[in-house]
Formats: structure tokens, C-alpha cells, sequence
């Protein structure tokens, strides 16, 4: 990138863009900042926006235990990682058999799934939830005994699936359109099978949407508070997400401590974003306009 | 559903629940409950004998650490029980392990943050652990009519001993059966800070007039005479309570949350009309301003009076701020109407309620007795001072200034009322009535308008 | 442009389907097979089954055989004895609807600017774009105490009057009346707080997604343009706004739907009132102690459901049939 001239239109427009990012960094920092001090003996007696009398990373530390973070992070990792994996994949495929091949219900299917995603998630909860109290399931894959899979790790991954399968079909569909036919066509006439054809032609071709896709996924579901305090009943199954509702407390509550805490949560999806920053944008494309 | 729902439930337990839960005008009196009892009568005898056992359990020795060692023998082998908590505080969820500890018995404690089970207990009871915290009176048979928790008569009749008729009462359903065994209570009052009223001379008012004439002089002195938050719309139901008892009584309270009074009626309006006179010694804004915040203001001593429930104190540190603690103390809302006095109070009760049909019954009921021993009351209270032991015959020994006066004031009073939302359906006390409020602090004159309609949406609730 | 496959080629695709062999056939069934009874089952028949309470009463402690039919009673209960719920919900959804409109313009201008050659345009994008990677508890956490409490938050201390009660203070900014309610519809001043924040997170989400289809516009048009002595605006205007169409399809149906079902930061700013939208009704009597209400609960629900399906339906069976 060569160094742009510096005109009176580029210092307004840094100008503008800074202004904005310190307004959007204002509350983010202030959380930053009180995170490191004392409450009771400082924060809260002189202030949000005061100088500090101490600094301390006791709020990291107290977050991290009474927050119980290393469990809840686990089971997020179990919830989410899944969840993930299925999706990309489901998705990948209807919008693989949806665009690749024309018939009949194609295109309604598409609106289908399409439109479920977008489907107010409450509206969904008291069927759901009947549904899988009412489903036996065996106690194999959950640490707690429920007899049913309501309040299983499997209940959150499979209606996360199914919903977030919607979205990721519809940018998928729209990227994969945008792959010439004739890649397909050639593999076939080669002899490959609809899966091979899928796995070794299509897919990775679709990585940057993929990529795009799995960032924008792993916030969502990461970020997930509705089904996780929906469905799992049992403290020690919960995500990461209840952490800040157990430290934000009946009685007390250390506006610090959450703090603390809230920063604590928010790295994991800060580094995949950062990590994938250029996959993201460059995938979420979604094979728009490319030609 | 973040922050801000907090402290939906601390406040809520009570004792006079019960005399509601019987006392329906429409319900045959003779039936399921099973006594012949007039619904009003046992009310009140229901409150007074809660009272006597308060005082019995705040003047109660420190017999029990043998029974301690009693119960923990007992344990052995029932088996794992599980134990759904939502004492997820630091220093409650301590102290319940304490308690619990005190059983001898094998218990998986599954804590949940407090506002979530809450929130969620709706769902959470279809799929329980053996035995869960919970609310008595309302809130609890609500759940109990609906043989979605367990029958515990025998561990009442078998086990707890230690339990007032008062108590008894707050823990029995519709059908005369009982269903939650009570472990605290706290009691809602105007607190204030000693050194402040001893630096400017105010008196404890014990009238209406006192009270407003002590919030004229707090004010030209730069106080604001009231701390006054109402985030998450249940602050000032505390507010409502109070007047309403002093205007109107508490059989009349219980009427209402039953759902038999008409809001619109002269008087509810005159519980506004009395509340629309303090306003002026608010706190701006009320509304949008959390518990905490609020009490701050009692802690810089920029603010004089806030009623609300014993809890406040938990609002400062007990490393740095102990000076503060130590020095709030309350006292009884002041007599409105004469006929009444002060002769009710606020003051809910929290304990435990068994599964319909727990994995291992015999072992949650050997829990729920335990808990309700005087030695897990001893053990919790030892590291959460903050409330007053139900069973008598706990250790008050120990009890600080604010117990004492807490466990004295109930003992004392004629009349217990829990809360407005575990008084009554706690969708009608949160969606219609808390808005109502809201509206009301937002914009006094058009109480008339925001009665009619509760009135209106009243109707389409069914009360227990 | 490569989303419209020419006729021919779509042909082509049509006759290959009929030279699919037998196990071709099988597995393409079972790629959409799975996925969609997934889906079916765990989000369509619940929807389904939610409008069929909406014409019951229930409490959903009692088992099945307690549920009664009351055919359009919950909706006779939600229009006209909570109408002082319903409409005001209804009625900030649609403020939502309009501001976040506005929100993605400005996304979309953020967007454009970001993507000329700025010095730092990587930071920026981070940092505009960060707030949607925190959880909604942490963003409703953060404004409710850092920006907007009366006491010590930010606003108050940088505003020049009184203090204000953001978060609580229901006053009505402006107010109108509509002819079948007897009360009036206003934007108060809480909500107007909460749009803040609201704005605040959906900004770089959009900003993020106009990005991605900037980059994809060929450099050629844009130098093009630039050489034929376009203006700024006319090559915005005439060149970079047509070539974003695709994007503007996804943009409007995310803004859309957020807006219709937006639930957590309004929740968590929302008590004790004056700041109602539809999920926020929807949540309190579906979820929660007061959930034994299924119908009524059900019946907002409902609403809701048509409110953003027949927005759905309608927009993306469009979008398809054009690229189809």
C-alpha cells in the first residue's frame, strides 16, 4: 500500500474515523479500566472515573474462581465446538445439493431453511421444550443423568444446529453459485460420485466462505445465553455465557468483578476474529459480485 | 437477561402466604385443608403463632451442637442426593455447604446463579434435583397444586420438631399437606444510619406525620430524606406492601393479592394518594436506579431512610466498610391508620422443597430434615450473618444487632406479610402490578387511569 | 454477474440430473434429507405447534390433556385488554426497524471509507466492528452501568443539565394517537437510550458484512470510474451502490429481523419499563415463573412470528427467484 498523500480531505476523514473509535472504544475501555481496580474500597466510593488508588488483577483472579471458569469454559467448548462442525457441514451440503443440481423443490427448500433461521428463537421454546422431555434418552454422553434429552449438552448442539443451519445454507447456496459448473461437470464425466464431486471439488473451493462463516458462527453460538440457561438446568453443565450471571449476584454485586470477567469471555471470539480477520472478510464475499 | 434482573428474589418469603393460600373467599372452607378454621381467624392465628416461635427461636438457646452430631451419623447410606441451589453468592453458597455439611448426609450441590433459577424454575421443577431451594407461601403452592413437588407431612411430622405452627403454616399447600421446609427469614424495614440520627438529633417517627415531618427536616438539613431505587420493578413493591398494610390492614393485603379487591377500589387509591405525600422525599428517578446504587447514598450518608429488606447491608464490604454495616439499624414504617398500627411486617421466608418423585427419596427426605435442624441453621447463619434462623432453638447467641432487631420486630409483630410478588401470581405481580408502579413513580397523576388498568388485566389471571 | 447462471448452463445441470446413477440419487436425497427433517423437526413444527397454543389455555405444569381450546381468546386478551402492552411493543419494534436502517447506512459509509487506502484501516476495522464479539449480558453490563446510570454514569457526567434517568425514565420524547387506541404511542426517552446501544453493536456487524462485498467489487469499475472524472458521490452513487446489490439483499434481512426480534440488550435495559418491544413481551410470558400463561404467551408470540415471517417469506422467495 503506498503511503497516501496527505490532503485536507484525508486529516477530516481520519479525523471522523478516530472520533468514532474512540467513542466506540469508551465502553469497552471503562470496563478495562475498572476491571483492574478495587470496588468497595475505591470504584465504588470514588467512582467510575476517578484516578485509582490501587491497581490489582484480584478481579481476574476472583472471576476465574467464583465464576467457575474453567468448567464453563469446557462445556462451551463442548457445545460449541460440535455445534460448529455440524453446521458447516449440513449446510454445506443441502446448499451443495440446492444449487448444484436442479429439481423440483430446490429453490423451496432453500426458503425454507432460509426463513427458519430468522425465526424469533422464543417463539420456539415451549414445543422444543416439551419435545425433549419427552425424548428418552440414554445416559451416556452427558455427565448428569436426566433420562431425557432435555437439560443434555446434545439438546443445546442439536437445536443450535438446526437453527444455525439456515443462515449458513443461504450464504453457502449464494457462494457456491458462483462456482463454475463446469468444475463439477468434469469430475463427473471423470467418474466421481455426488460425495467425492462434493468433498474433493466443491468444498474446497468454498473454504474463504467456510472461514467467513465459521467466525461469524463460533461469536454467535459462543455468545449463546438464551439455550444454554434454557436447557440446561444442572449448574455444572452450563456455558461460559453464566459465568457473568453467577458473578453478578443476588446481593452484591462487584461491577469490577464482572468487568473483569466480561473481558475474560470476550477474548476467545476477539482472537478468532482477529486471527481470521482476513478469511472473514474476504469469505463473507459470498461470492456476491465475483465474476 | 443480563445484569439487571438480580435481585428479583431475595426479597419474597412469607409466613402469611398461608392464610391467602387457604383463605380464598370462593374456597369451601371445610375441604382439603382439612381444619374448621375460619380462612380469617386462622390467618391470623397463623401470623401470630409465627411470631411467638420467632421470638422463642431470637430468645433460644445455644442447646443443639449434639443434635448436630445426631444428624451426622444418620447419613451414611442413603445414597447421593442432589440438591439444587440457587445460593450462588459467595457467602450463601458458602454457608450452605456449611449447612449442609451439618447432615452428614452425601449431597451434590448443583448451584445455580440466582436470578437464572428463577427465571428458569418453571422449567427447572419439570426436571429437578431431589430437593431445590425455593420461596414459601404463594410461590410455593402455586408449584404444590400442582404435584410438581413433593409431599413432606412426614418429615414434618417425623422430623421438625423445632418448627413454630407459623412456619408450619407457611410450608402447607392447599390440600393441608407440607410441602417446604423453612430455613430463613429476613425482615423489610426503614433502614438508617445510627450516627447520623444521633449527629442531628432525629427521632425514630412512629406516625405518619412524624415520618413526614422527620423527611421535612432531613431536607432542610441537604439530605435526601428517602433512598428510593426501583430496577427490576420490585424495589418499591416494598413501598406498596407497607402503605397498603398501615392503610388498609393485612387481612385486606391478602384479599388483594388474592386477587378479591378491586384495584380501582378508594382504597387502593388512598395507598397512592399516602405515597403520592412521600414522593417528594425521593431520591430523583427512582425507576432506573439499581438497590445498590441507592444504598450507596445511605453509605455516603447523603441520603437518610431507605426502606427495604435486611440485605441492604450486604451492599458494603465487610473487610473495609464494617463501620457502615455496624451502623445501620431499622425500624417499623411508622402507623398510618390507627386501627392498624404498625401492627404488620415484611418478612420473607426462603427454604427447600422436595421433587415429586425424587431418584432417591428416602435420602431427600433425611436432607430436608436435617436442614431443618437448629445445627445447619447454626452452621449457615455462622458464616452468613445477614438472616434469622427459622427453627427455634438455633444459636442467636451469635446474632448481630441488625438480627436481633430483625428476629424482635417479627416476633413482635401481629401480622406477617411476604412480599407483593410471592404474595400473589408472580406474572400478575411483575407484568401488571410492577408496571403499574413504574407508571405510577413516572407520573403520579394518572394513578387513575393505570388502576383501571390493572383492574382490567386482572381479569385474565387465575388466582390460586 | 456470476450469481445468474446463464439459461444454457442451467440446462446443462437439468440434464445431468438425469444421468445421475442410482447411488448418486440416494446420497443427494439423503444431503437434503437429513438437514432438513433437523430442522423441520426442531424449528418449523415447534413454530407450528406455538400458533396451535396460541388457541389454548394451558399451564404448562399440567399435562396435555389439560389443554383446553379458546379459540381467539388469548388474541382478544392481547389486543384489547394488554393493548397498552402490545402496541407500545409494536410500536418500538417499528422505531427499530427505521433506526437500524439508519445504522446500516452508516455501516455502509463506514464501510466505504474503510475500504479506500487509509492509513490504519485494519484498527479500525477491528475496533468498529469489536462490540459484536461481546455477549449481549456483557454489552447490556457495560452501557447500563459505565454510560447510563443516573449516578455515575458517563452521559450524565458530560450532560449539561439536570441529571437524567436514562435507563428508567419513560417521558415520551413525542407523542401521536391512532384512532383505535385510547392511548397515545411515543417514543420515550429510555428507548431513545437504548437505540444508542443498539446502534452501537449493529454498526460494524453491517459495516464487517459491506466490507466483504467492497472488496469483491473489481478494482477496474471503481478506477474506471474515478478516470471518467466521476465525483465521489456519482461513483458511489452509480458504480459501488449497483455492484453491493447482493449484499444489500442479506443486509436488509439481517437489519430487518434484528430489529423485529431484538430481545437481550432491551432486556437487560429494559426494567422496569416504557422500553417494551416484542420479544421482550414474547420472553416474559413464554419463559420464566409466569410461563403457566402458554396461550397467552403463545399469542405474542404469534404476532411476532407473522411480523417477521411474512417479511421473510416475502424477501427471500424474491431474492431467489431472481437469482434462480
Amino acid at each position: 500500500m503506498k503511503p497516501p498523500r496527505l490532503t485536507p480531505a484525508r486529516v477530516l476523514l481520519q479525523g471522523f474515523l478516530i472520533t468514532v473509535a474512540v467513542a466506540w472504544l469508551l465502553p469497552v475501555a471503562t470496563a478495562v479500566y475498572s476491571s483492574f481496580r478495587y470496588y468497595e474500597a475505591d470504584t465504588q466510593v470514588n467512582g467510575v472515573f476517578s484516578l485509582p488508588t490501587a491497581l490489582t488483577l484480584d478481579n481476574y483472579r476472583d472471576a476465574w474462581a467464583v465464576g467457575e471458569m474453567s468448567k464453563t469454559f469446557g462445556n462451551t467448548a463442548f457445545i460449541v465446538l460440535p455445534a460448529l462442525f455440524f453446521t458447516l457441514l449440513l449446510a454445506s451440503v443441502v446448499a451443495y445439493a440446492c444449487t448444484r443440481y436442479s429439481w423440483r423443490f430446490n429453490i423451496a427448500f432453500l426458503i425454507l431453511f432460509t426463513a427458519g433461521n430468522l425465526m424469533p428463537q422464543q417463539v420456539l421454546f415451549q414445543p422444543l421444550f416439551q419435545m425433549l422431555k419427552r425424548t428418552p434418552w440414554p445416559d451416556l454422553l452427558s455427565d448428569t443423568d436426566t433420562g431425557s434429552l432435555l437439560g443434555t449438552k446434545i439438546a443445546v448442539i442439536l437445536i443450535h444446529v438446526a437453527f444455525q443451519i439456515g443462515f449458513c445454507t443461504f450464504v453457502l447456496a449464494n457462494y457456491m453459485k458462483t462456482i463454475p459448473t463446469e468444475l463439477s461437470e468434469a469430475a463427473a464425466i471423470d467418474g466421481a460420485s455426488v460425495p467425492r464431486q462434493f468433498f474433493s471439488v466443491i468444498l474446497p473451493l468454498t473454504r474463504p466462505a467456510l472461514a467467513a462463516l465459521g467466525t461469524l458462527e463460533f461469536t454467535w453460538l459462543y455468545n449463546d445465553f438464551f439455550w444454554g440457561a434454557v436447557l440446561l438446568n444442572q449448574g455444572n453443565e452450563r456455558p461460559i455465557t453464566s459465568s457473568i450471571a453467577v458473578l453478578n449476584g443476588q446481593y452484591a454485586t462487584d461491577f469490577n468483578l464482572i468487568a473483569a470477567a466480561s473481558i475474560v469471555i470476550a477474548l476467545p471470539t476477539l482472537i478468532v476474529y482477529l486471527a481470521l480477520q482476513r478469511h472473514f472478510i474476504a469469505g463473507l464475499t459470498l461470492g456476491s459480485t465475483k465474476g | 437477561m443480563t445484569s439487571d434482573r438480580r435481585v428479583r428474589v431475595p426479597r419474597s418469603p412469607s409466613p402469611s402466604e398461608v392464610g391467602f393460600a387457604l383463605g380464598e373467599e370462593t374456597q369451601d372452607p371445610g375441604t382439603e385443608a382439612g381444619s374448621g378454621l375460619s380462612r380469617r381467624s386462622f390467618i391470623v392465628g397463623a401470623a401470630a403463632t409465627l411470631g411467638t416461635g420467632a421470638v422463642l427461636a431470637a430468645c433460644g438457646g445455644d442447646s443443639d451442637e449434639t443434635e448436630a452430631g445426631g444428624a451426622a451419623e444418620g447419613g451414611g447410606d442413603l445414597g447421593e442426593v442432589t440438591f439444587g441451589s440457587n445460593y450462588s453468592d459467595e457467602k450463601p453458597k458458602e454457608a450452605l455447604a456449611a449447612a449442609v455439611a451439618t447432615t452428614g448426609l452425601d449431597v451434590a450441590i448443583n448451584t445455580v446463579d440466582h436470578n437464572t433459577y428463577q427465571e428458569n424454575f418453571n422449567t427447572y421443577v419439570q426436571q429437578p434435583d431431589d430437593i431445590m431451594a425455593w420461596f414459601a407461601g404463594y410461590r410455593m403452592r402455586a408449584f404444590a397444586s400442582r404435584g410438581v413437588v413433593g409431599d413432606i407431612s412426614d418429615v414434618w411430622s417425623d422430623q421438625l420438631s423445632g418448627m413454630s405452627e407459623g412456619f408450619k403454616s407457611a410450608s402447607t399447600g392447599l390440600d393441608g399437606s407440607q410441602y417446604f421446609v423453612p430455613f430463613y427469614f429476613y425482615a423489610w424495614g426503614i433502614h438508617y444510619r445510627k450516627s447520623l440520627f444521633e449527629e442531628n438529633g432525629y427521632e425514630i417517627p412512629t406516625t405518619w406525620d412524624d415520618f413526614k415531618a422527620l423527611c421535612d427536616t432531613m431536607q432542610a438539613d441537604g439530605l435526601v430524606p428517602l433512598c428510593a431505587a426501583n430496577d427490576g420493578g420490585w424495589p418499591q413493591m416494598g413501598m406498596f406492601d407497607m402503605i397498603n398494610l398501615r392503610v388498609n390492614g393485612y387481612d385486606y393485603h391478602v384479599s388483594l393479592m388474592g386477587g378479591n379487591e378491586d384495584w380501582t377500589s378508594p382504597e387502593v387509591k388512598e395507598v397512592f394518594a399516602k405515597w403520592n405525600e412521600i414522593l417528594p422525599y425521593y431520591q430523583p428517578d427512582a425507576n432506573g436506579r439499581t438497590w445498590q446504587d441507592a444504598a450507596n447514598a445511605l453509605g455516603d450518608k447523603s441520603a437518610g431512610m431507605y426502606l427495604l429488606g435486611n440485605f441492604v447491608t450486604s451492599n458494603f464490604d465487610g473487610d473495609t466498610q464494617q463501620d457502615i454495616i455496624d451502623d445501620i439499624d431499622f425500624f417499623l414504617f411508622p402507623e398510618i391508620n390507627s386501627e392498624h398500627g404498625q401492627d404488620a411486617i415484611e418478612a420473607p421466608i426462603d427454604g427447600f422443597m422436595m421433587a415429586a418423585s425424587p431418584a432417591n427419596e428416602a435420602g431427600a427426605k433425611a436432607l430436608l430434615g436435617g436442614m431443618g435442624q437448629p445445627a445447619a441453621a447454626d452452621a449457615y447463619i455462622g458464616v452468613d450473618p445477614s438472616v434469622v434462623a427459622a427453627v427455634s432453638g438455633a444459636d442467636t447467641g451469635s446474632y448481630n444487632a441488625l438480627q436481633n432487631k430483625a428476629a424482635e420486630l417479627v416476633g413482635g409483630s401481629k401480622f406477617i406479610a411476604q412480599f407483593l410478588d410471592r404474595d400473589t401470581d408472580p406474572d400478575f405481580a411483575a407484568n401488571v402490578v410492577g408496571k403499574a408502579i413504574a407508571d405510577f413513580l413516572a407520573d403520579p397523576g394518572s394513578i387513575d387511569s393505570v388502576l383501571a388498568t390493572v383492574e382490567e388485566q386482572k381479569s385474565t389471571y387465575t388466582f390460586e | 454477474m456470476a450469481t445468474r447462471l446463464p439459461a444454457a448452463k442451467r440446462r446443462g445441470a437439468a440434464r445431468k440430473k438425469l444421468s445421475l446413477n442410482r447411488s448418486d440419487r440416494i446420497w443427494l436425497v439423503a444431503m437434503v434429507a437429513f438437514p432438513a427433517a433437523l430442522h423441520l423437526l426442531l424449528v418449523w413444527i415447534p413454530a407450528l405447534l406455538t400458533v396451535v397454543l396460541s388457541f389454548t389455555k394451558w399451564n404448562n405444569l399440567d399435562p396435555f390433556s389439560a389443554i383446553e381450546y379458546v379459540a381467539t381468546e388469548n388474541y382478544r386478551i392481547i389486543f384489547t385488554i394488554f393493548d397498552t402492552n402490545l402496541f407500545p411493543a409494536m410500536f418500538n419494534n417499528f422505531v427499530l426497524v427505521i433506526w437500524l436502517t439508519i445504522c446500516s447506512a452508516i455501516g455502509m459509509l463506514l464501510a466505504y471509507l474503510l475500504d479506500k487506502e487509509v492509513a490504519g484501516s485494519r484498527i479500525y476495522q477491528s475496533i468498529y466492528y469489536f462490540p459484536v464479539v461481546l455477549s449481549l449480558a456483557v454489552v447490556g453490563f457495560i452501557w447500563r452501568s459505565t454510560m447510563f446510570s443516573r449516578d455515575r454514569g458517563l452521559l450524565n457526567m458530560v450532560w449539561p443539565g439536570e441529571p437524567i434517568d436514562w435507563v428508567g425514565d419513560g417521558q415520551k420524547l413525542f407523542e401521536f394517537s391512532l384512532p383505535f387506541l385510547d392511548f397515545p404511542l411515543g417514543l420515550s426517552r429510555n428507548f431513545a437510550a437504548l437505540l444508542v446501544a443498539m446502534a452501537w453493536r449493529h454498526i460494524g456487524y453491517i459495516m464487517v458484512m459491506y466490507l466483504a462485498g467492497l472488496k469483491a467489487v473489481d478494482n477496474s469499475l471503481k478506477e474506471a470510474a474515478a478516470i471518467d472524472g466521476c465525483n465521489e458521490w456519482q461513483s458511489f452513487r452509480q458504480v459501488i451502490f449497483p455492484s453491493l446489490k447482493p449484499i444489500n439483499v442479506i443486509v436488509i434481512v439481517i437489519t430487518v429481523i434484528e430489529a423485529l426480534r431484538a430481545y437481550d440488550i432491551v432486556a437487560a435495559l429494559n426494567e422496569p419499563r416504557g422500553t417494551e418491544v416484542l420479544g421482550t413481551l414474547v420472553t416474559n410470558a413464554l419463559l420464566g415463573e409466569g410461563a403457566g400463561r402458554v396461550g397467552v404467551g403463545s399469542a405474542y408470540g404469534v404476532v411476532l412470528l407473522v411480523l417477521c415471517i411474512g417479511f421473510i417469506i416475502w424477501y427471500v422467495a424474491d431474492h431467489y427467484r431472481k437469482t434462480a
